[in-house]
């Protein structure tokens, strides 16, 4: 007992003492540069190594190691629930990798160097050595801490639905790997693969597979390489839910069927997985990729627990328990936030089906009055309050920085200043939190819809940069608009609106007309977000 | 494990998850998103065994193509995360 709490401890303070960003890559190097010694310390400690992931015989020290790590991913979660508490999260949840990877490092390669004793029936002629592994390791290291270096933080909703994508892949090599050598996983029954298992690796590979393709998909729309209107298929809930029908009865003929005959099926899986993954998100538009972002989330998560189902490893089901149900959660959010059923979200085609009727129907042009930057900085001066509304306009600008600047110079003159978020603002969950706090905007001046609905009536002005559907009046009065029943600010009870926006010719990823724009008491700030707050700026001094 | 074991561990794992993310603060949706992320690329586990003892050659590319994969993800969303965080720490001292 003594080893192995030690062995728990040991990455504990070293991952504490090394700055986060480093952290990365020193945690998990650093224990495997010293494996030579701990493999050999290991390999006696441990009874059964061969078998210790698999089915049968499992050596209980290793079945701990991976409930620890399941523990540690649990503690990483709950870390996110303050800011304060966060950092020592993500620790947790670094800690709890590195236990997972060092368990099966250990219990995976000394096998490979017992030639003479009881388990050199075991050993694998040409699995990969140790060399390998680190070099796939390396690689990977490198190429994931440079991209998190260096991408743009407007960017995280595409990095995220890429690292998606990776999980999903990763997935389905996995089940393929454990198909083609099931002995290695310890899925043999009988000599052949249990039904059980077929089912889970089934699952397993069509769930990765529709991570993959649609989180692909997700990814060329966010990061603008597809456009991101939505592309309807003619019949396309025939074809999604026949192909869906598709894989289920495949997944089921492939755990029925006799061991030569499997290859076609799996093979037929696969592909056809591949492409409902790439069918269901082309036809969801812009406005609803925070819902698919989460969706996608969710399902990277699920492919995981299926995979830990095939291995029976406890770190994955509970990594994709929590993973699942956090993507899940989190669309379940973005739904509520738009007032839309997770069903017609998915159905997708949403902006599409409306651009007929806002586009055709050519309102009369309605007067609305347009200001310059100075006319607003005067107006921000003399505020007592004032409430900034950024939305995914703010983003595209990069103009967090510039109206932090703004904010400031508000606050040295006596104004108070607070932000309100839409839960839907942005392209993902939480991503103008992200921005305003890259800006170093202090987190306790900013507010959900919720909390900071009830105080734009005391408000003098509404600062409105770059969102346009989450203050659009119509969502509480006109029924037949398609954002109806969606929850807005009510930017129409204070006493000045100030919109920025780039022309009147646009319209929100809704493609509705807003009723803000052509209030009293709004004035129009055409320009681009960033230049146009610039000019404040330079007009408050 | 037997499948009821493991069933059992999956479900209370599910009711864990729902607690714990409903208590995540939506200012940290973002870091929640890239976090759960990096962790559920413990997928890692299956490419290594796969790749440590592959009998079929075939099986131990997919194991070591697999390891990058993950790999990328565990470093890069551990790494994107500690970034995101430390942003909200700045503030804190101001």
């Amino acid at each position: 007992m003594g080893a192995l709490t030690s062995f728990l401890r040991r990455p504990g303070p070293r991952a504490g003492v090394v700055l986060p960003s480093a952290a990365d890559s020193k945690v998990k190097h650093r224990p495997r540069i010293k494996s030579g010694v701990t493999l050999v310390l290991f390999a006696g400690l441990f009874a059964t190594p061969a078998h210790a992931a698999t089915g049968e015989a499992v050596n209980p020290w290793v079945a701990l190691a991976y409930l620890v790590s399941g523990v540690f991913f649990i503690l990483a979660l709950r870390g996110l629930s303050s800011p304060a508490t966060s950092r020592t999260g993500n620790r947790f949840g670094m800690i709890g990798m590195l236990i997972a990877v060092v368990t099966t490092l250990v219990t995976h390669f000394p096998m490979r160097t017992e030639t003479t004793g009881p388990d050199a029936m075991n050993v694998v002629i040409d699995g990969a050595t140790t060399l390998e592994i680190l070099a796939a390791i390396a690689i990977g290291a490198i190429i994931g801490i440079t991209i998190a270096r260096r991408i743009a933080m407007t960017a995280m909703p595409e990095l995220v639905a890429a690292f998606h994508s990776l999980v999903g892949l990763a997935a389905v090599l996995v089940g393929w790997a454990a198909y083609l050598n099931p002995g290695a996983f310890g899925l043999l029954v009988d000599g052949e693969i249990g039904a059980v298992s077929k089912v889970e690796m089934g699952l397993g590979i069509a769930i990765g597979a529709i991570t993959f393709s649609g989180s692909v998909i997700a990814f060329a729309k966010l990061s603008g390489r597809m456009s991101g209107s939505p592309i309807l298929l003619p019949a396309r809930h025939v074809i999604n839910l026949g192909t869906l029908a598709a894989i289920i009865v495949l997944t089921a003929l492939f755990a029925m069927a006799g061991p030569s005959d499997t290859m076609p099926l799996i093979v037929a899986l696969t592909v056809l997985a591949f492409l409902i993954g790439f069918l269901l998100i082309i036809p969801i538009g812009g406005a609803d990729m925070p819902v698919v972002v989460s969706m996608l989330n969710s399902y990277s998560g699920w492919a995981a627990a299926a995979m830990g189902f095939t291995l029976g490893n406890t770190a994955m089901i509970i990594t994709g328990a929590l993973v699942g149900s956090s993507g899940a959660i989190l669309s379940y959010i973005m739904c509520r936030a738009m007032n839309r059923s997770f069903i017609s979200v998915i159905a997708g085609g949403f902006g599409a089906d409306d651009s007929g009727a806002g586009g055709g129907e050519a309102k009369e042009q309605r007067p609305y009055k347009q200001g310059s930057a100075a006319d607003a900085a005067f107006m921000l001066e003399q505020a007592e309050k004032v409430i900034i509304i950024p939305g995914y306009g703010m983003a595209v600008a990069q103009a967090q920085h510039a109206l932090r600047e703004m904010a400031d110079m508000l606050e040295e003159k006596g104004v108070e200043v607070k932000y309100a978020i839409h839960p839907v603002a942005g392209r993902m969950p939480g991503h103008m939190n992200v921005l305003l706090a890259e800006a170093q905007v202090p987190y306790e001046n900013v507010f959900e819809l919720e909390d900071i609905n009830s105080e734009f009536a005391q408000a003098d002005v509404a600062f409105i940069i770059g969102a346009n559907d989450v203050v659009n009046p119509a969502a509480k009065t006109d029924k037949s608009s398609p954002i109806y029943g969606m929850p807005v600010f009510d930017v129409d009870k204070a006493k000045q609106v100030f919109f920025i926006k780039r022309s009147m010719g646009g319209v929100g990823y809704a493609g509705v007309d807003n009723d803000v724009f052509y209030m009293d008491q709004t004035v129009m700030l055409l320009s681009d977000a960033k230049k146009m707050v610039e000019e404040i700026v330079k007009a408050l001094d | 494990m037997d499948f009821i074991s493991i069933l059992s561990i999956f479900v209370l794992a599910c009711f864990v998850g729902y607690y714990v993310v409903w208590s995540v603060t939506p200012a940290l949706h973002t870091p929640l998103m890239a976090v759960t992320n990096a962790v559920s690329s413990v997928i890692i586990v299956g490419a290594l065994i796969a790749a440590a003892a592959a009998d079929v050659p075939g099986a131990k590319w997919l194991g070591l193509l697999g390891i990058v994969l993950a790999s990328v993800n565990i470093f890069g969303g551990f790494a994107v995360t500690a970034r995101m965080l430390a942003m909200y720490k700045k503030k804190e001292k101001k």
